[in-house]
């Protein structure tokens, strides 16, 4: 008897205090909402906060991010967007965690959108997460920016995209850079493996660069591929088949902590003596490896970001303003989250409108533009003016007296590397690359 | 079919969902069109929970009735919401039939484990699937509803929501007569004792057959439902971790009524989005807590709030 009324007085407790606090974080939130809603713009900032993609890109993302808007708001940045705020709005962004999957993702864009009445949302590094929500911001007609993932689909699966945009390249960029920078330092490779994580990625990367290889070294053979799965952590025994294989180049689109680990447990093993590893997503270990990869490894940064942003004002002080905070410069998942608020910026004091653009207004000012960012001069030239074209560049690591540097870096423009609307991107390479203009 | 005394609540709470959708912000209405169509799956769980089973596999079932959807549309060219729902139905009882004859056999934790083990290898299927999009999914297309377009923006999460109502009421109701009908208590019978289920001349093998067979069609159809909501398929669905958070959400409703999936999986979700809301680096750990405090002052699941014992002495 005792019992159950003791528990009933804890049922009672718990409720009450479930009901109260459900009350007021409620009450807590409508006013603030409300109180910001006129002199401020809101943007929804979705990257993973925790999970493996965390550590080497979400939290570089959203402090990349966070460096701009804070310029941005105090009006420090360098021109062309030296003026206070966007549109002369105070920007303000809320951050949410990218972790969960696409479903997942697809309710909180939902929950941004309609209970936080974000103005826009910029985000996903994901590729599941980018192709559920690419739909659902054309349906909500929300002015979206994907900064990171590089899925070539994402426009193939809208019909005529009004308010979906990104900033980036896709993949398919990565792998044909890759093979062209293969083929111009490296012609007399014969015997081509590759390792790569076992989902969508790491299958559409060596697709993409089996496909580019066979046009640009047909004589090269393809000897191997191991496909490890994701976030495995060690690889000693696809290491040991890579070896009997003796490749000279050895292909990896894996990215951030396996990618590094990887690096180091092949260099440990000899592997990285006999093959040159070329890492589509190197770039974020630049400043991490500490000469755990062997000098002449190739790096990719999926464009002109991190160690391979030009040299502007912009990216100066990007450059400058995020070692001050954080100690390291920024990789490029950094400088991609960074051209996303600039693309944003600049769309909306494009807008010509009074008080907070909508949707309509910052995606007629983002269609087709020209824009100035910390990778140069962004064209938005590609899916009818939605995508980013942007040179790709890759470079050797080198490491010395404890520097790491970018050598012997290429540059390939947009029109070499990305599909030309209208082109399947593999199509596109299968055809030996129609209206290709590398020059 | 008179009505029991029983069922006028879940009808009443269904209209009352149903009318309270046309006031209530969108974002609430898409989130508890979620939150139903995981209480289906939810209550799969729970049939298995009741016969003394744990399944860490129900995902399986979910991502069959998802990825049905997702290939109708695309490749069987049905948009039809009724008709892709019923595919998946088909599929996942044309699966779990033949699935049902073994694991059925096993118990404890050697169900559990093989029913993760099942759902793990459609992950691993999916995953190496190039042509379906591999991890990253694929779209739905867009759906109607008998010969009705609900085109897109508010009315389509709307009907989506009226359309999971429609579906999770018959199951509940369906799943409230199984409860109480020979059947669903000699699941109970089972899970006591089932040597002496046997001697009554009841085959423990064909009530627990049934039994199996009849959660994974309530779990295809809760797969379908999300399909249809998010418009969008992809591997995780029959991941572990996600089996994981139906057991979960199962637990923390209870087994004690057929409301308790619902009114659990509507708490687990409006908890999450708030502490993603509030937290976004520490909801995990806000999500965790809550969970941990309905679990350690409510054993017995939300559901025994509402139920009055009087001093059973336990």
């Amino acid at each position: 008897m005792k019992n159950s009324n003791q528990r009933s007085l804890w049922q009672k407790t718990l409720l009450n205090t479930a009901t109260s606090v459900a009350v007021a974080s409620v009450g807590v939130m409508g006013m603030a909402a409300s109180a910001h809603a006129e002199e401020s713009f809101k943007v929804g900032f979705v990257t993973f906060l925790s999970g493996g993609a965390s550590g080497p890109f979400g939290v570089p993302a959203a402090q990349g991010a966070d460096i701009v808007i804070k310029a941005i708001n105090e009006g420090s940045l360098p021109a062309p967007y030296d003026t206070k705020g966007v549109n002369g709005l105070t920007l303000e962004s809320v951050v949410v965690d990218e972790a969960g999957g696409p479903t997942k993702q697809v309710e909180e864009y939902r929950n941004l959108v309609q209970r936080q009445d974000v103005n826009a949302v910029i985000g996903y590094i994901s590729s599941g997460d980018c192709l559920a929500i690419g739909p659902v911001a054309e349906e909500m007609k929300m002015f979206t920016i994907a900064f990171d993932c590089g899925t070539s689909r994402l426009f193939q699966e809208i019909d005529n995209p009004q308010y979906m945009f990104r900033t980036g390249l896709d993949a398919v960029a990565d792998n044909v850079g890759a093979a062209r920078y293969l083929a111009e330092t490296h012609p007399d490779a014969e015997r081509i493996a590759g390792i790569q994580q076992n989902y969508a990625w790491g299958q559409d990367s060596w697709q993409d660069f089996t496909l580019a290889l066979e046009q640009l070294m047909p004589e090269a053979e393809i000897v191997n591929n191991q496909m490890p799965q994701l976030f495995q952590g060690s690889y000693s025994t696809e290491i040991s088949a890579l070896q009997t294989q003796r490749p000279d180049i050895v292909h990896s689109s894996m990215w951030g902590g396996d990618m590094e680990s990887f690096t180091s447990q092949a260099n440990a093993r000899g592997l990285l003596e006999q093959a040159t590893a070329l890492l589509t997503t190197g770039e974020s270990g630049l400043h991490r490896f500490d000469g755990q990869a062997p000098n002449g490894t190739i790096l990719g940064g999926r464009g002109p970001f991190g160690g391979f942003m030009p040299e502007n004002d912009l990216s100066e002080w990007f450059t400058k303003a995020y070692e001050e905070e954080h100690g390291t410069p920024p990789s490029y998942p950094a400088s991609k989250a960074a051209q996303a608020i600039l693309a944003l910026k600049y769309a909306a004091d494009n807008s010509d409108a009074e008080g907070i653009p909508s949707s309509e207004q910052l995606a007629k000012a983002l269609k087709g533009a020209e824009f100035e960012s910390v990778s140069g001069t962004v064209k938005m030239a590609l899916a009818d003016g939605h995508q980013a074209m942007q040179p790709m560049l890759y470079g050797e690591y080198h490491f010395e007296d404890g520097e790491a540097e970018l050598r012997n870096v290429k540059s390939y423009p947009g029109e070499c590397v990305s599909a030309p609307d209208g082109y399947d991107a593999q199509q596109w390479i299968k055809e030996g690359f129609p209206g290709v203009d590398c020059n | 079919m008179i009505l029991e005394k029983s069922e006028i609540p879940l009808i009443g709470a269904a209209v009352a969902i149903a009318l309270a959708s046309l006031v209530v912000p969108s974002w609430l209405v898409f989130t508890t069109t979620l939150a139903i169509s995981t209480a289906l799956v939810v209550m799969g769980v729970v049939m298995l929970m009741r016969a003394g089973l744990v399944s860490f596999g129900q995902g399986l079932f979910y991502c069959l009735g998802g990825y049905a959807v997702g290939l109708g549309g695309r490749y069987l060219g049905i948009t039809d919401a009724l008709l892709l729902v019923g595919l998946g139905v088909v599929v996942t009882v044309g699966l779990a039939m033949v699935l049902g004859l073994l694991v059925t056999r096993y118990r404890e934790i050697f169900f559990a484990m093989l029913s993760l083990a099942f759902s793990m290898i459609l992950y691993g299927v999916l995953v190496k699937s190039h042509n379906l999009g591999s991890t990253d999914g694929f779209g739905v297309v867009d759906w109607t509803i008998l010969g009705f377009t609900p085109g897109s923006g508010e009315s389509s999460t709307r009907i989506a929501l009226l359309l999971a109502l429609v579906l999770a009421l018959g199951f509940a109701l369906f799943l409230n007569r199984y409860f109480k009908s020979s059947l669903g208590l000699a699941c109970e019978a089972i899970r006591e004792n089932e040597v002496r289920v046997e001697y009554m001349g009841v085959s423990r093998k064909q009530v627990l057959y049934i039994n199996y067979v009849i959660a994974a069609a309530v779990g295809s159809v809760g797969g379908s439902m999300t399909a249809l909501a998010a418009g969008h398929v992809d591997p995780t669905m029959a991941y572990w971790t996600i089996s994981g958070e139906f057991v979960f959400i199962a637990i923390l409703g209870g087994t004690g009524h057929i409301a308790a999936p619902f009114l659990a999986a509507i708490i687990f979700t409006l908890v999450r989005t708030y502490a993603v809301e509030l937290a976004p680096n520490a909801w995990q750990m806000i999500l965790g807590i809550v969970l941990l405090l309905i679990i350690l002052f409510l054993p017995k699941g939300i559901w025994s709030l509402f139920t009055r014992k009087k001093g059973v002495a336990s």
